[in-house]
């Protein structure tokens, strides 16, 4: 359904020195430099995948996202979404797709949302009774009700994230590129469209790429994720895999009838807390069996716990590292 | 391709949406339609001065043209690249790129629709003229109505055209609304709105009637007013700038999307 072979963007940024002299050397010659936004990445989505797009902020997630619904033009590569040239934005294409832009809206801001979903089912060509069908069942899942005869203005935040993906799905695309969908939403807000996007797979078989800060969206929905880094794909594959990638430990938590000294654990992997009867741990992954078995016939375990460390945490430290560098 | 059923459901949902979305702005267009006053201001100026009688206009036809121009201009705004320039630079137009409707229609409509809302002001703008000077107002023969009004949207059309053009730099440029205005100083002294054409000497005339211009006041303006006029020259004007301008939008549209950035979006 989504298919990318060496697809990259470079943007022509125009670079100005602070100061007046900066000011008037950026007048009289102006300096340009290529920013490769995005560098050569290639991937492929399956018909009714449900795919995360993770990356830091200025990663290349948005322009990738822009590429594929069309708005912006590569500078190379190869792309195909639903069969089609996204850049030469054929009707058939534009009917197949939708991008929903958490930081954007298309619903007209003075108007209740009833307003534009009516020109939405217009420009689609959704006959009156379809589009009042459509608009119920997405409603009931979307638990919206008055809130679409309601100004646009004064819904909140949630209701009117809710209102965009009524309207953005009207036409019932096959290709859903989502950008930060629960951006700003509180947290049952976010479990409402969260449920919404896995029932709407689940029903209508449509292909979702999904990106979020909320790795909750990312680890409720999708079991793949793509994880682009400075430009590059720096990960394709399960979640899982992901995590072992990031992080070459598991975190063993051990609960012990008698205390013991922190030396105790050292030889087993790094020792993360120590407290009494509590010990965690980080045992590489390859030495995680013979470890475990090693500790439960040393010491007296009342409870042992072997985990991922949480993705979040995994994000988190490399996205502070791609800041740093 | 779209059946003209599917057209026309398309052009009627958008004007609708587009009206009411006009009606929240009332008060603002109001006050639009209030600042278009110059012609009637320029009537005021041309009125004390003798240049309109040695062109052979009677004080009757400069007070029925100006207010015929008044007319026009008040129909034939076009805010276009106001608009569209907020709608590139922030990303706003990437939600219209998305969907299988050309984003001008969007724009034609709203323009369409801000006019309708206007109609009233407009109206009670001119009953006031009139309480105040009933022999500024005429009434035209039906065929010479029709005839001006057809003019009128001619001139709207092609006014709306060549802004289009313009807007076009936006995608280049995050100041194009700045270029545009310098559109606005011939368009204000050839087109007819500050001063009649047939008070220019002939050659100026001559150069007037080479460009757009004339079709956008001048044309429409007299046809309304009952000046005598060329008919056919001035609807050929209109159909041959409309034919010029409308292949270089498409060709500055095509070529300004590749440009397109999407930024903020």
């Amino acid at each position: 359904m989504v298919l990318a072979r060496g697809l990259s963007k470079t943007y022509r940024i125009a670079e100005k020195q602070p100061g007046l002299q900066g000011t008037i050397r950026h007048l009289l010659r102006r300096r340009y430099r290529d920013l490769d936004a995005v560098k050569a990445i290639s991937f492929g989505i399956q018909e009714g995948e449900m795919v995360g797009f993770l990356g830091p902020n200025g990663a290349g997630k948005t322009t990738t996202l822009k590429m594929l619904s069309g708005l912006i033009h590569p500078s190379a590569g190869e792309l195909r979404v639903a069969g089609a040239i996204p850049q030469r934005r054929q009707p058939g294409f534009l009917q197949d797709i939708t991008l929903v832009m958490g930081n954007k809206q298309q619903l007209i801001w003075d108007l209740p949302p009833w307003d534009s979903i009516r020109v939405n089912a217009a420009v689609y060509g959704i006959p009156e009774r379809e589009m009042k069908r459509r608009v119920t069942e997405l409603a009931d899942l979307l638990e919206l009700g008055e809130e679409l005869h309601r100004p646009v203005r004064k819904l909140s935040l949630g209701q009117r994230m809710k209102a965009e993906l009524l309207a953005s799905l009207l036409h019932q695309p096959r290709v859903l590129f989502l950008d930060e969908p629960t951006l700003g939403l509180d947290v049952t807000a976010q479990g409402r469209v969260r449920d919404f996007l896995a029932t709407y797979n689940q029903r209508t078989g449509a292909t979702i790429l999904l990106t979020s800060h909320y790795m909750g969206d990312i680890t409720a929905l999708c079991e793949r994720v793509l994880l682009i880094h400075e430009g590059a794909l720096f990960h394709d594959g399960p979640l899982d895999a992901l995590t072992s990638k990031l992080s070459p430990h598991r975190q063993v938590r051990l609960e012990l009838h008698q205390p013991q000294p922190r030396e105790a654990f050292e030889a087993f992997g790094t020792v993360e807390s120590h407290q009494d009867h509590q010990v965690q741990l980080l045992v590489p992954r390859d030495q995680l069996t013979d470890s475990v078995a090693a500790l439960l016939s040393r010491f007296e375990v009342l409870d042992l716990e072997v985990n991922d460390p949480p993705i979040e945490e995994l994000m988190r430290s490399l996205f502070q590292q791609a800041g740093r560098n | 391709m779209r059946s003209p059923r599917a057209s026309l459901r398309i052009a009627r949902t958008l004007l609708s949406t587009q009206y009411a979305y006009m009606l929240e702005y009332r008060a603002e267009i109001a006050l639009w339609a209030l600042s278009g006053v110059l012609p009637l201001i320029m009537l005021g100026v041309w009125q004390n001065s003798g240049a309109a009688s040695q062109a052979g206009w009677s004080p009757a036809q400069l007070r029925h043209y100006f207010v015929a121009a008044f007319i026009v201009r008040q129909f034939s705004v076009v805010w276009l690249i106001h608009v569209f320039e907020e709608d590139v630079v922030s990303g706003k137009l990437s939600p219209f790129l998305l969907q299988p409707l050309q984003p001008l229609w969007r724009y034609f409509a709203a323009h369409l629709a801000e006019q309708a809302t206007r109609i009233p002001f407009v109206a009670l703008m001119l009953l006031a003229l009139s309480a105040v000077d009933p022999g500024l107002l005429w009434r035209p023969s039906l065929q010479k109505l029709l005839l001006g009004l057809m003019a009128l949207w001619g001139a709207f059309v092609l006014r709306f055209l060549l802004q289009t053009l313009s807007s076009m730099l936006c995608f280049w440029s995050e100041r194009a609304a700045a270029l545009d205005r310098l559109l606005v100083i011939p368009y204000l002294f050839l087109s007819g709105l500050v001063a009649p054409l047939d008070t220019f000497p002939p050659a100026v005339q001559r150069f007037a009637l080479a460009t757009p211009f004339p079709a956008m006041v001048d044309f429409p303006a007299r046809l309304l007013s009952g000046l005598p006029v060329d008919l056919g020259g001035g609807y050929l004007s209109l159909l041959i700038w409309c034919l010029i301008l409308s292949p270089l939008c498409y060709w500055g549209w095509q070529r300004g999307l590749r440009r397109y950035g999407a930024m903020g979006a």
